[in-house]
């Protein structure tokens, strides 16, 4: 093989990998936090068929689960300013994670809501809470506690996902590597670090996460 | 003046009329133990008492707090009558403690320190003082009653429903639960129960009810209703129990 693999090209533009990976994380962490708050509201308006809101969210979740994501971060960043709805990129991309995690997010905790035995919340009731009160003490921190892996895989691809965004020049980690790699034309070695970052990246959230949801919402030790 | 006071109650679960016009009234520390067929209506009977079932006609009164045909302030019913249930259902992310505190908490807006004073009390009056942060999985069937039984009266309700509560339990567990029934009991805890427990509802109860097709069939004294039953409805349901 005649190649000459030299990553010192790379790595001497690490600072700028560095500053696109904290800009990742960064918006990865807003986007996680509100996308799964929307998420609690939607799951909450769906199971319990709070009406007319769990047809809108219902509609929500339709639209952003069949349209891809470049697309719709396109349409916001685009598109809105034409109705005179102006935003930087990090807005943007900060609103299109929210609003796609947000959807997914409806759906997975939608499911962990309805497995909740019905005794749990009839036990709730004869005690005199609301409906909003059961679900905030009863039914919402086993709820998460069930479908917690799956929401922690969503927000890590919403975090694989966030690459895209160096397509409305956020300047994330994708988008330093795409300037790296065109001034030095090393393609392999900028995008094995790369690779290699978001790899790394998407392992350290999958722990945190994991650790963080055995702490605030199982709330006892295993 | 009773305590509880059911008037003309008809309930209907699609076109299935479960409950044909019930008349009931309990007073002030009264036993009353529901006994009768599955299907009979018994359950549904004492679900309707914390408005865990709708009515559709009739009246039902709780220490002022009413329901008419079904309408009226449910949370107000709720906070004089107590529930217990077959399942137990215990919530399973709080500890025992925490299971007993939630409610004078949240509805009642009680201080935590004085919730976690009551749920001290509550626990050690069901004998579980030493369980105060133990999960519910961590529990026995029985102990897992009690601690229902605990969460139940930390609401200070006028009167405990109790739903068929040692149905789930393995044998040689029934008997902790039934002491904790009979020491209320005897402390004057108004109680309703469902209950195939036939000995425990001679025993402790001072009114039996038997329900037979949505309606209360015959009724009265335990000792007396057990040892001459009046219709042949009854003898054949106590007979059928026995042999069992």
């Amino acid at each position: 093989m005649a190649y000459q693999f030299d990553f010192a090209p790379v790595l001497q533009h690490s600072d700028l990998l560095l500053t696109g990976a904290a800009f990742t994380l960064a918006l990865t962490a807003v986007g996680a936090v509100l996308g799964i708050g929307l998420g609690i509201v939607g799951a909450l308006c769906r199971a319990w068929k709070i009406s007319p809101f769990d047809r809108l969210f219902g509609l929500y979740v339709e639209v952003i689960r069949n349209t891809p994501f470049l697309v719709q971060l396109f349409f916001i960043f685009f598109g809105l300013p034409s109705l005179g709805v102006k935003m930087t990129e990090w807005h943007a991309a900060v609103l299109a994670m929210v609003i796609n995690l947000g959807a997914y997010s409806t759906e997975i905790i939608r499911a962990g809501i309805q497995a909740t035995p019905r005794g749990q919340i009839e036990a709730a009731s004869s005690l005199a809470l609301t409906r909003l009160q059961t679900f905030r003490h009863v039914v919402l921190r086993p709820a998460l506690t069930r479908v917690w892996p799956a929401l922690v895989s969503q927000v890590i691809i919403v975090m694989l996902g966030s690459s895209v965004c160096s397509q409305i020049a956020a300047e994330e980690l994708t988008f330093a590597a795409n300037f790296i790699q065109s001034r030095n034309f090393r393609a392999f070695e900028t995008y094995f670090v790369t690779t290699a970052m978001y790899f790394v990246m998407a392992l350290l959230i999958r722990q945190l996460l994991m650790r963080l949801g055995q702490r605030f919402i199982v709330g006892r030790p295993r | 003046m009773s305590l509880v006071k059911i008037t003309g109650l008809h309930k209907h679960f699609g076109a299935n009329h479960v409950l044909k016009g019930i008349d009931l009234e309990v007073a002030q520390g009264d036993v009353v133990a529901l006994i009768g067929r599955s299907g009979s209506g018994k359950s549904t009977l004492l679900r309707t008492i914390n408005g865990l079932e709708t009515i559709d006609k009739g009246e039902l009164v709780v220490d002022g707090a009413a329901l008419h045909d079904g309408k009226g302030d449910l949370r107000a019913l709720r906070q004089k009558v107590g529930m217990v249930f077959q399942q137990f259902n215990l919530f399973p992310h709080l500890t025992a403690g925490q299971n007993v505190m939630l409610a004078p908490t949240v509805v009642k807006s009680t201080s935590k320190r004085e919730a976690e004073d009551i749920a001290k009390e509550m626990l050690l009056k069901v004998g579980l003082s030493d369980k105060f942060n133990s999960f519910p999985d961590q529990l026995s069937g029985g102990q897992q009653q009690r601690v229902a039984i605990a969460r139940a009266l930390a609401m200070k309700p006028k009167v405990l429903l109790c739903d068929e509560i040692t149905s789930a339990l393995d044998p040689e567990l029934v008997n902790e639960v039934l002491a904790v029934v009979r020491q209320l009991a005897s402390e004057g805890m108004t109680l309703i129960m469902v209950t195939h427990e036939m000995r425990f509802a001679r025993d402790v109860g001072n009114k039996l009810i038997f329900m037979h097709q949505g309606r209360i069939h015959e009724s009265g004294d335990p000792k007396t209703v057990f040892a001459a039953p009046q219709t042949p409805e009854l003898a054949g349901f106590i007979g059928a129990v026995q042999e069992a």
